[in-house]
């Protein structure tokens, strides 16, 4: 096994998000996703003699608004520039990017690993088109071209060299995705495409100031994947670095079944793309009152909710945190503190029947049936004794499912706490009656056995009967 | 006179009294072309079919109101797409593209109620200032069919010349109008750029390209131009300026107009009966109580050098979408997608086309786009400072369009550099983006000479009224090559 802690990793990544427009960038086509191939096209997208690109004003917006989200500088001035290559899937030719005036520049987000703050920079952020999706027909006598995601508007946004471990690469690239989620300017979904990463990974000895030689790494298409990629190429870089051996500058591509990364093109193959500035398109031209207007439509960011979640309802840290990760939760954590107080009893259901049940189904809380009012009116029933804990779990799970609200499930089902003393003081009669060995052995000093009692009462209650008073009703009567 | 001789607002009389039909206009225009197009070579397509079909409709429809070009037969560059009606650009390549789409300036024509006749020859994707470089075949100059019509659009200032249509549309990215009218004997307007749509003209340089008229006289002119100026959504370098009336500016009067000759542009190299021709203009203009001064252009050497960078550089990324992948010919059984690029491009373009596609590549290339296109980008804005200080003090600039007349067929195209100083007064006028008009003032040995006059931005008016003027006492228009 190589040592690879004999070396310094040092990643940059790539990150395409694509702005969830209505049209595209360039031309009116709908940018949906899932249509029938080359059904969103036009003479403009599939770039036909003689056409010419008009600048999608709201894709520069949420261009914009992505830019301030992540600390960056937006331009004054911006511009758009061709970058030329050849192939299938970008009908021009070249593709329409920004080179040297992107709108935005020098950002930065934090991430959290290991209870650490560590501040990534971002580079940049710029506004180009997608390119079509090529499917290349089993034997190899063939490739398709579906021209539908052509023209669909894209950010690219380019980290500094500032992560350390995979680790880092991913918990940067689920806070980016936090960020434009709460920005809602794209869906971001790795596995339809619309947040894509690129990783730049090189190796170097622990106080070497110099970076390694690095590889780009391509084809990661999850968030594991990501993390798993890197750190398969951490590996593969320490390997030939201690053997002696020199990392080659390459493009090298991460299949994920394989769990391997293979070379796809040298840097001598790498292409020149002649970048230029595209004579069809104006300079963009980025005034203050602009700004302002887009900077006020952003919301409140993920790291800032976490701060309100710990000062003000004195979420811990780590809680707030994972909450916050998500818009959806955070904003299902919001609507349940619309039917109560009990914020930490809210974090509390999140965090553990809620995640435990999203891990397990592989759903997101928008997929699931259960709204804050629910919880937050579950909590409130809690609280009054309407139902126990136990029940809760119950009427959560049926939450989660039927999207129906507490007091329904409860009363179709007949789940209401008992909380009548007399009603419990007769079950606790007949199960002492009924468990006279128990009895004795608690009244003998083995405490432990009022447990199996008290399980015995609620069990006769069929889980009904309100737990404080159980304990409470049983203890007095063996203690007379 | 001829049919087409006729004055616009006659012809137009003529039709509302019913004593002229669309049909009969669109008629003559296939009869000239059956006559003479076998000697000049002008038209790749022609749309007779459809043109009838429209000339009837418009005939039918004798209540409907009036557009400003109604039942004029007209000649539409073929790099100017048109819907359903095969657009080439004079190029293999293209030879089986139909477009899916209309142009800008194509739809306007026809809602100013032109007849569009067919799709004329021109220099392959506009680059070449002879017409040779046609990969279907040259045209010929109506005047002496042994010489070149000028180009790129020689296809269009030759019809107009033969009287085969009332106008024709052409485009100019280097000279392209100007210097094929100067050699065919008509007028060529070059728009301010920005002041006609390009969406649908097939891009060579797109910082350069614009659509204009070429036409039997200044008159048409404007009437051809206020039919297809103005903004346009559709593309984004369109400019959003008011359109005043241009036939209304044509008042006859250049009293006080200030006329400043650049002195570059009457130096070496300048063929002396050229100068003439153009000394000669200037006397009607003192006549006519205009005023004129020499004044310098001082970049106007690197305007040459200039143009060629920067507008083959934008060619070989425009360029680079003809493929064979999607439209256009594709060569036949490559190897793999890299020989399917290579095949295609290869037998898809002819040599001019690639010595530019290539010239652009290599000043795009890292390591040269300092030294190449972004020098050339910026003696582009010292150009257009010249012209601005010049237009501090004059109102127009006026010189030759062309430094000779035509050439012989076959004399210039194994010299590249020389066809390219063909434009060596022309260029340095798109390269400032600003308006100019060819129009005839003479005739050396023969053959056309064009007078070229240069107007401020979006002061197409002012161009158009001292072209109009001059016109108005010269009879050099009035010739007509016997064909």
């Amino acid at each position: 096994m190589t040592e690879y802690n004999s070396y310094e990793t040092v990643i940059g990544l790539e990150v395409h998000v694509e702005l969830h427009t209505a049209s595209k960038i360039f031309c009116g086509c709908s940018t949906s996703f899932g249509a029938p191939p080359n059904t969103h096209t036009c003479p403009i997208c599939l770039g036909h003699p003689g056409v010419l690109p008009v600048l999608n004003r709201q894709a520069v917006e949420y261009a914009m608004k992505a830019a301030m989200a992540l600390n960056c500088t937006v331009a004054d001035i911006s511009k758009f520039d061709r970058k030329n290559y050849f192939y299938p899937d970008s009908p021009k030719a070249y593709q329409i990017s920004q080179f040297d005036q992107p709108i935005g520049e020098n950002g930065w987000i934090d991430i959290e690993v290991n209870g650490e703050t560590k501040r990534i920079g971002i580079t940049r952020l710029h506004l180009e088109e997608d390119a079509g999706k090529l499917t290349h027909v089993e034997g190899g006598f063939a490739s398709l071209v579906d021209f539908n995601r052509v023209g669909t508007p894209l950010v690219e946004i380019v980290s500094e060299p500032d992560l350390r471990t995979p680790e880092e690469a991913k918990a940067y690239l689920e806070k980016l995705r936090a960020i434009m989620q709460y920005c809602d300017v794209s869906d971001v979904k790795m596995e339809e495409g619309s947040l894509r990463c690129d990783a730049n990974i090189s190796l170097r000895p622990w106080g070497q100031e110099k970076f390694g030689t690095r590889a780009e790494l391509k084809n990661m298409n999850s968030f594991r994947g990501v993390q798993r990629g890197l750190e398969y190429e951490q590996m593969r870089q320490a390997d030939i670095l201690d053997g002696g051996g020199t990392v080659v500058q390459e493009t090298r591509r991460w299949d994920d079944s394989q769990g391997k990364t293979f070379s796809m093109r040298g840097k001598e193959e790498s292409h020149d793309y002649r970048y230029f500035p595209d004579p069809d398109l104006v300079r963009l031209l980025i005034d203050n009152e602009w700004k302002e207007r887009v900077r006020a439509s952003i919301p409140e960011l993920p790291d800032a909710r976490q701060a309100r979640y710990t000062s003000e309802y004195g979420l811990p840290a780590y809680d707030a945190g994972v909450i916050t990760s998500s818009k959806k939760l955070a904003d299902f954590f919001e609507e349940s503190l619309a039917y109560t107080n009990d914020a930490k009893s809210v974090s509390n259901w999140i965090m553990g029947d809620l995640l435990a049940y999203l891990n397990q189904t592989g759903k997101e809380i928008d997929g699931v049936a259960i709204t804050g009012q629910g919880l937050g009116e579950m909590i409130g029933l809690l609280e009054k004794g309407t139902i126990s804990g136990k029940i809760a779990k119950t009427v959560f799970k049926e939450m989660l499912e039927s999207g129906k609200l507490p007091q329904q499930i409860v009363e179709e089902q007949g789940l209401v706490q008992i909380s009548d003393e007399g009603a419990i003081q007769s079950i606790v009669e007949k199960v002492v009656t009924a468990n006279p060995q128990s009895v004795e052995d608690y009244r003998a000093g083995k405490e432990k056995a009022i447990g199996f009692l008290v399980g015995q009462v609620m069990k006769e209650s069929r889980g009904k009967a309100n737990p404080g008073l159980v304990n409470k009703l049983l203890t007095d009567y063996l203690n007379r | 006179m001829a049919l087409f001789d006729k004055r616009l607002q006659d012809v137009h009389n003529e039709l509302a009294a019913g004593k002229l039909s669309a049909a009969e206009l669109t008629d003559a225009s296939f009869k000239r072309i059956a006559e003479t197009d076998g000697k000049i070579g002008a038209f790749l397509t022609l749309n007779e079919e459809s043109a009838r079909a429209r000339a009837a409709g418009l005939d039918r429809d004798a209540g409907a109101e009036k557009g400003l070009l109604h039942a004029l037969p007209a000649g539409i560059k073929d790099n100017i797409v048109t819907k359903g009606l095969r657009t080439t650009c004079a190029s293999q390549f293209l030879s089986n593209y139909n477009p899916i789409y209309d142009s800008t300036a194509a739809s306007k024509l026809r809602d100013a109620g032109a007849v569009t006749i067919g799709k004329l020859n021109m220099d392959e994707f506009a680059m070449g200032g002879s017409n040779e470089n046609s990969s279907f075949h040259p045209v010929r100059n109506p005047w002496n069919t042994d010489y070149v019509p000028g180009g790129s659009s020689g296809g269009s200032a030759a019809s107009v010349a033969a009287g085969q249509v009332y106008f024709a549309l052409g485009s100019d990215t280097g000279g392209s109008i100007r210097q094929p009218a100067s050699y065919c004997g008509v007028v060529g307007l070059k728009p301010t750029y920005g002041l006609v749509s390009r969406f649908g003209l097939v891009a060579f340089a797109s910082s350069l390209d614009a659509i204009g008229p070429l036409t039997k006289n200044v008159e048409d002119s404007a009437y051809v131009l206020q039919a297809i100026a103005g903004h346009d959504g559709m593309d984004s370098t369109s400019a959003n300026v008011a359109i005043p009336d241009y036939v209304s500016a044509l008042t006859g009067d250049v009293k006080g107009l200030r006329i400043g000759v650049p002195k570059e542009y009457m130096g070496q190299g300048i063929d002396p009966k050229v100068k003439e021709a153009v000394l000669a203009a200037l006397k009607v203009y003192e006549g006519l109580g205009a005023t004129w001064e020499e004044v310098s252009l001082p970049h106007t050497e690197y305007a040459v050098a200039t143009y060629y960078l920067l507008a083959s550089s934008e060619a070989s990324s425009n360029l680079a979408r003809f493929d064979g992948v999607r439209y256009g010919v594709r060569a036949d059984n490559p190897d793999n997608l890299i020989d399917l690029y290579r095949k295609s491009r290869s037998q898809g373009f002819g040599d001019e086309v690639k010595r530019r596609i290539m010239l652009g590549t290599y000043a795009l290339s890292s390591g040269y786009y300092d030294a190449y296109y972004l020098k050339a980008q910026k003696v582009r804005t010292l150009i257009k400072r010249d012209f601005d200080q010049a237009f501090e003090n004059f109102d127009l600039l006026l010189g030759p369009t062309a430094p000779t007349p035509a050439f012989r067929i076959g004399e210039q195209i194994g010299d590249p550099l020389t066809m390219y100083l063909n434009d060596i007064v022309t260029i340095p006028v798109s390269l400032a983006g600003v308006p100019a008009i060819s129009v005839p003032c003479g005739f050396a040995d023969g053959l056309p000479v064009g007078l070229q006059l240069i107007g401020k931005a979006f002061d197409e008016a002012t161009v158009l009224r001292a072209a109009h003027a001059f016109e108005q006492h010269t009879d050099h228009h009035k010739a007509r090559p016997q064909l």
